[in-house]
C-alpha cells in the first residue's frame, strides 16, 4: 500500500537503455471498496493531465469508485499518477454537481428545465443572428471535452453559424505547440513518441516541470536515469525543480534563465552548434530551408552575451550545447515555461532548429515532444474547435476550404476563412464591446484562468453579451452566466481523445450522469436541432446522433491529411491499447513517430499554414511560400531576442511568473473535490527566494501582498527554490472553496487569484497569452501561525539553504492507500522499438 | 547629386514620420495589446533605419528640399477612436510605409549607380524591414476588417 501524495512517482522500475519500460499496475479504490466487490471495470484513459494514461474505471452500484492503470497500454504500461488515482472519480459523486439547467431571473440564477434554458439560448441566438449576422457569435471551449464534441462544435460554428470566433482554453496552454509545429514542419503533429525515452542519450526539458505536470512520463524518465546507461538531463527553468536536481545528478546542466529571456538562450545554443560544427550538413542540405538566415540571426549570441541577457554562466551554455551536439539521440520536451512566456513561438521553434541541424528526428531516441497541458487539447486543434480548420487544413487555401464544404454539403462562403481565426483574447475583446453578443463557454473557467481577471469578470457579468456556460459545477465563470447548462463528465459519456504523442483512446460511459445533466455532445446536437441547421440538400447539418457516428464522420474528413484517422474505429479502439495516428492503409497499426523519411508536410498545396514572421506575426502569402519551393523540406526559422513587454522597475522590481502544482489541475474543479489531493495543496501561496525574502523581512509562512500594475493578491509566502528576482504563484486558486472535509475553508479566497496580476499580452504567432512575464513587488503584511500551504514534495519545497534559520513545514503526505504491482512479465507493446518494432 | 540627397532626406524624414505615427497609433489603441506592442516595436525599426543612414547623411549631406509639400507625407498627429478608427489608422500607416519603401527602392537604384556599398546595404536592409512592417499591417487589417465592417458597435 503506498501513499501516492508522499510518493508521487511510486517505486522505481529501472532498466537499461534500449529495453522496454517494465509494466506496473497502479490502482486506487475508494475507502471501504475492495477489489472483489467491484461490479465492472470500464475502459477509458485518464483525463487529469495531457499524458493520456490508459485506465479502467471501477464501477460499483452505479457509481465510479476508483481506477486501475491498463498494463497493456503503450502510454503508461499500467501506471497512474496521484491526480489520476485520487482525482479521477471523486468529483462525480460530489454533492454540488449541477443537475438542472439554470437561467438568470432578476439578477439571480434559478433552476429550470431544458426546454426553457435551451429555448432562451435559441431565441437569443436567432435574434442576434438576424440583427448582426454570424460574427455576433463566439464559442470558447476547453481542452477537456471529447473529440466528437469538438467536431460537433466545429461544424456548428463553421458551417451552421459561420463564425470565425471559436477558440478554446487550449489557447492558454497549447497554442504555441501547434504554432511551432506549423512554422517548422508545415502542419501540426507531434514528431516524437514517449518510446524515445528508452533510446535517448540526453533529455532536454525546456520550461517543462514534468515531475509536476506529467508524473507518469517523469516516472518513465526516472526509470532510465536510475538504470544502467542513463541519459543526461538538461533543465531550462528559473526554479530549482526536480528536473533541475536530476540534471545535477546525471551530469547534465540546469540553466535558469531570467524570466522572459528564453529566446536569447536558444539562440546561444543554436550558435554553439553552428560554430562547433555539430551540424549534419548533408541532412540539413537535403531536408531543410533557411540555414544561412538562421546563422546570421544567431551570430551575435555568444555564450557571454547570452550570459549577460539571461543571467546564466557562459560555460553552462557551452556545456549544454556540447551535450546536445555530442549525443547520438536527444529527446526534447517543451511546456509552459516556453509557451506562456515571452517570444513563445520563436523559442519553441528554436528547439526544432536544434534537432533539424543535427538531423535528430524520426528515429528512436531522437524526438521532440511539444507537450500539451490538457488531456484533449490535441483534439481541439485537430477538429478545429480552436478556430483552425478540421484536419489540419489551411484556412488560406481555397482547395482545403472546398474539401470541407463538400464534406458538409454547404457553400464554401459559409465557412469563415477570409481571415485568421479569432483567438481567445480577441474574442473576449469583442465580447467586451458587445460586438460579440452571444458567448458560449464549455468546460472551462476563464474567470480564474485568463489573464487580468478583473477585466474578464467585467466582460462576463456585463449586459453587453449573453453568456452561456456548460459545466459540471457552478464555477466562478458559471456564476456570471445568463444560462448555465449541466454537463455530464468523464465516465458519464462515451467519446475519444488523443494525447500528446498522438495516441487515440476510447473512453466508455461507465455510469449515468446525475439528474438532468447531458453530455456535451447531446447539448450541442440539441442546439443544432433547435436552430434548424441544414445543409444544401435540406438535411440536418449534423446528421449523426451518437458519439460513434460523430467519430466516423470525423475520421472520414481526415482522409489524406497528416492527422489521418481513417483506419480507426470504436471497435479498433476497444483493444488492449490506444493507437497513435496516422492510422490508414499505409499504417494500419498506427505510427509511433512521424517524419522517419524526413519528408515534412510543407508542400504549398498540402501545408496547414504558409507561415508567419516570428517577430510580428505577419503572414507569409501563398505566392511567397510557393517561391520558396519547400516541397517537403522543414523550415529553419529564427528571430532575435527582444526584451519582455514588462520589465522590472523601481516600483515593481521582481519578475512574476505563474504555474502549477502536482496536486491540483487547472482551477481545481475536479482535484479540489478530492480530499487526498486538495489537502496536499489546499490554498494559494507565493514563492520567493531567500535573498529577496531577507531584503523584505519575510519569513516562511508570513502573509504577503504581491502587486503588479494590474492587481494584487494577499497570500502566504514560501521561501523557496525560485531564482533570485523571481516570484512564483500557482494559478489554480479562484474564490471557490472545497468542503471543509476536503481541506477547504480558507478565508483568503477573495484575494488569492494569481491572474489578477498577469498582463493582457500574447505571442504574435501563437496568440498564447504571456502568464510568465510581469513585474511585481512583494511586501510583508504580518506573521501567520504556520508555514505556507505549499507542498514540500516538488519545486515548491522550502529552500535548502534556508533551513537552519526558519521553521520547516511538515512533509506533504496523507494520500489514501493505493496498490502498485510490478508485472513479472512485461506485455508486448505494438510499435515499441524496444519490443522489436521498427 | 542634388536629387540623391533629396531622397536621402526624404528617407530620413519619412522614417521619422512613420516611427512617430506608429507610436501615436500604439498609444491611441493601447487597449489592443498586440497593436500597442507591435507598433512600438515597428517604430523602433524605423529608428534603426535612421541610425544606419546617419553616417551616409554625414557623407552626402541631407538636402533640405525646396518642395517639402511634394515629398513629405503628413504623419498621424493623433489616432482615431474605436475599432473602425483602428482600421483607418492601420491603413494610414500602410500608406506611410509604402512611401518609405518606395523611397528605399529609389535610393538603392542610386546607390547601385554610385557603387556605394554602404548605402546599398542600408537601403536594401531597410527595404526588407519595411516590407515586414507592411506585411504586419496587412495581416492586422485583414483580421480586424470583417468585424469592423459588419458588426462593430
Amino acid at each position: 500500500m503506498s501513499d501516492r501524495i508522499a510518493d508521487i512517482y511510486g517505486a522505481r522500475t529501472p532498466h537499461t537503455k534500449g529495453t522496454v519500460w517494465p509494466a506496473r499496475v497502479d490502482q486506487f479504490l475508494d475507502p471501504g471498496v475492495d477489489e472483489g466487490s467491484v461490479d465492472s471495470w470500464v475502459q477509458s484513459a485518464c483525463l487529469l493531465c495531457s499524458n493520456g494514461c490508459g485506465v479502467d474505471i471501477a464501477v460499483k452500484d452505479g457509481r465510479m469508485v476508483g481506477v486501475r492503470g491498463r498494463a497493456t497500454d503503450v502510454v503508461n504500461h499500467g501506471r497512474l499518477g496521484p491526480k489520476g488515482l485520487y482525482g479521477s472519480t471523486r468529483w462525480a459523486n460530489s454533492g454540488d454537481r449541477l443537475t438542472r439547467p439554470l437561467v438568470r431571473e432578476g439578477g439571480r440564477l434559478v433552476e429550470t428545465d431544458w426546454e426553457t434554458a435551451m429555448g432562451r439560448i435559441v431565441d437569443r441566438s436567432k435574434s442576434i443572428l438576424d440583427a448582426k449576422g454570424p460574427l455576433s457569435h463566439g464559442f470558447y471551449t476547453s481542452g477537456q471535452l471529447f473529440l466528437e464534441e469538438y467536431y460537433a462544435l466545429a461544424v456548428i460554428g463553421k458551417a451552421g453559424i459561420g463564425t470565425p470566433h471559436m477558440d478554446g482554453n487550449t489557447r492558454l496552454c497549447t497554442a504555441t505547440s501547434a504554432a511551432a509545429f506549423k512554422e517548422s514542419f508545415g502542419a501540426d503533429g507531434q514528431p516524437g513518441s514517449y518510446t524515445d525515452i528508452e533510446h535517448c542519450d540526453a533529455v532536454f526539458l525546456y520550461g517543462h516541470n514534468m515531475p509536476e505536470t506529467q508524473t507518469v512520463l517523469w516516472a518513465r524518465i526516472l526509470d532510465r536515469t536510475r538504470g544502467d546507461d542513463p541519459p543526461r538531463i538538461v533543465c531550462v527553468d528559473p526554479r530549482r525543480t526536480l528536473v533541475a536536481m536530476e540534471a545535477e545528478r546525471t551530469g547534465g546542466v540546469h540553466l535558469a534563465p531570467r524570466v522572459g529571456t528564453n529566446l536569447a538562450l536558444m539562440n546561444g545554443l543554436t550558435r554553439e552548434l553552428l560554430v562547433n560544427g555539430w551540424v549534419d550538413q548533408d541532412w540539413v542540405a537535403a531536408h531543410t530551408l533557411g540555414l544561412e538566415d538562421l546563422r546570421s540571426t544567431v551570430e551575435p549570441y555568444t555564450p557571454e552575451h547570452v550570459g549577460d541577457i539571461c543571467g546564466v554562466a557562459a560555460d553552462d551554455v557551452r556545456r549544454a550545447a556540447r551535450i546536445f551536439g555530442e549525443s547520438e539521440a536527444v529527446l526534447s520536451t517543451v511546456l509552459q515555461g516556453f509557451y506562456q512566456s515571452h517570444q513563445a513561438t520563436a523559442a519553441s521553434v528554436a528547439v526544432h532548429n536544434l534537432h533539424l541541424l543535427r538531423g535528430m528526428l524520426g528515429r528512436p531516441g531522437a524526438g521532440i515532444l511539444q507537450m500539451n497541458g490538457q488531456p484533449t487539447a490535441q483534439n481541439n486543434r485537430e477538429c478545429g474547435a480552436d478556430g483552425d480548420l478540421p484536419g489540419f487544413r489551411n484556412w488560406d487555401n481555397p482547395h482545403h476550404v472546398q474539401q470541407l464544404a463538400d464534406a458538409w454539403d454547404v457553400d464554401a462562403m459559409t465557412i469563415p476563412h477570409w481571415a485568421p481565426p479569432t483567438h481567445a483574447m480577441q474574442i473576449f475583446s469583442y465580447a467586451e464591446t458587445g460586438s460579440i453578443g452571444l458567448l458560449w463557454i464549455s468546460a472551462t473557467n476563464p474567470a480564474v484562468s485568463m489573464p487580468e481577471s478583473a477585466r474578464i469578470r467585467r466582460i462576463l457579468e456585463g449586459d453587453q453579451c449573453f453568456v452561456v456556460v456548460q459545466d459540471l459545477f457552478l464555477t466562478e465563470t458559471a456564476e456570471l452566466a445568463d444560462v448555465v447548462l449541466p454537463a455530464a463528465g468523464w465516465g458519464e459519456k462515451t467519446g475519444c481523445f488523443t494525447n500528446v504523442n498522438r495516441t487515440v483512446h476510447l473512453s466508455e460511459k461507465a455510469v449515468d450522469p446525475p439528474g438532468e445533466a447531458k453530455s456535451d455532445l447531446d447539448i450541442f446536437l440539441m442546439y443544432a436541432d433547435r436552430m434548424g441547421f441544414t445543409n444544401r440538400s435540406g438535411e440536418p447539418l449534423l446528421g449523426w446522433r451518437t458519439a460513434e457516428e460523430a467519430f466516423d464522420a470525423w475520421a472520414a474528413i481526415t482522409a489524406g491529411r497528416p492527422v489521418d484517422y481513417t483506419g480507426l474505429s470504436y471497435d479498433r479502439l476497444r483493444g488492449p491499447t490506444g493507437i497513435p495516428w496516422p492510422v490508414n492503409d499505409e499504417h494500419p497499426d498506427g505510427t509511433d513517430r512521424l517524419y522517419a523519411e524526413a519528408v515534412f508536410p510543407t508542400d504549398t498545396d498540402y501545408c496547414e499554414t504558409y507561415g508567419h514572421d516570428l517577430i510580428t506575426g505577419g503572414t507569409v502569402t501563398e505566392q511567397e511560400h510557393r517561391a520558396m519551393r519547400p516541397a517537403g523540406r522543414a523550415f529553419l526559422k529564427g528571430a532575435p531576442y527582444t526584451p519582455p513587454h514588462e520589465e522590472p522597475s523601481a516600483d515593481f522590481p521582481l519578475r512574476y511568473t505563474t504555474g502549477r502544482t502536482v496536486y491540483q489541475f487547472h482551477t481545481r474543479t475536479k482535484t479540489g473535490r478530492s480530499g487526498d489531493l486538495n489537502r496536499a495543496a489546499p490554498d494559494a501561496w507565493v514563492e520567493i527566494s531567500p535573498t529577496d525574502a531577507d531584503a523584505r523581512g519575510i519569513a516562511e509562512g508570513d502573509w504577503v501582498r504581491v502587486e503588479s500594475p494590474r492587481g494584487a493578491i494577499e497570500v502566504r509566502a514560501r521561501v523557496g527554490e525560485v531564482m533570485e528576482g523571481a516570484v512564483f504563484a500557482p494559478f489554480h486558486y479562484g474564490h471557490w472553496e472545497p468542503a471543509a472535509a476536503d481541506g477547504g475553508g480558507h478565508d483568503d479566497a477573495n484575494h488569492r487569484l494569481a491572474n489578477e496580476l498577469t498582463m493582457t499580452v500574447w505571442d504574435p504567432v501563437s496568440k498564447q497569452p504571456a502568464f510568465k512575464t510581469a513585474a511585481c513587488q512583494v511586501t510583508r503584511l504580518r506573521a501567520s501561525d504556520g508555514p505556507a500551504p505549499a507542498p514540500t514534495t516538488g519545486a515548491s519545497a522550502p529552500a535548502e539553504r534556508d533551513g537552519a534559520r526558519r521553521r520547516r513545514p511538515r512533509p506533504t503526505q496523507g494520500g489514501g492507500p493505493t496498490t502498485s504491482t510490478t508485472l513479472a512479465e512485461t506485455p508486448t507493446y505494438p510499435l515499441d522499438p524496444a519490443c522489436g518494432a521498427s | 547629386m542634388p536629387h540623391l540627397t533629396t531622397y536621402i532626406g526624404l528617407a530620413d524624414h519619412s522614417e521619422q514620420t512613420l516611427a512617430d505615427s506608429f507610436r501615436t497609433v500604439a498609444e491611441g489603441h493601447a487597449r489592443a495589446a498586440d497593436v500597442f506592442h507591435t507598433c512600438r516595436l515597428l517604430a523602433s525599426w524605423s529608428d534603426e533605419h535612421r541610425t544606419a543612414l546617419a553616417p551616409i547623411i554625414e557623407r552626402y549631406g541631407e538636402a533640405d528640399v525646396d518642395e517639402p509639400e511634394r515629398l513629405h507625407a503628413a504623419g498621424l498627429a493623433e489616432s482615431r477612436d474605436g475599432d473602425v478608427g483602428l482600421l483607418r489608422d492601420l491603413q494610414d500607416l500602410h500608406v506611410l510605409a509604402t512611401l518609405v519603401q518606395t523611397t528605399w527602392t529609389v535610393i538603392a537604384q542610386g546607390a547601385q549607380g554610385l557603387r556605394d556599398h554602404e548605402l546599398l546595404n542600408v537601403a536594401t536592409r531597410s527595404n526588407a524591414q519595411t516590407a515586414r512592417q507592411l506585411t504586419w499591417l496587412n495581416t492586422r487589417m485583414k483580421a480586424a476588417a470583417p468585424q469592423v465592417l459588419i458588426v462593430a458597435p
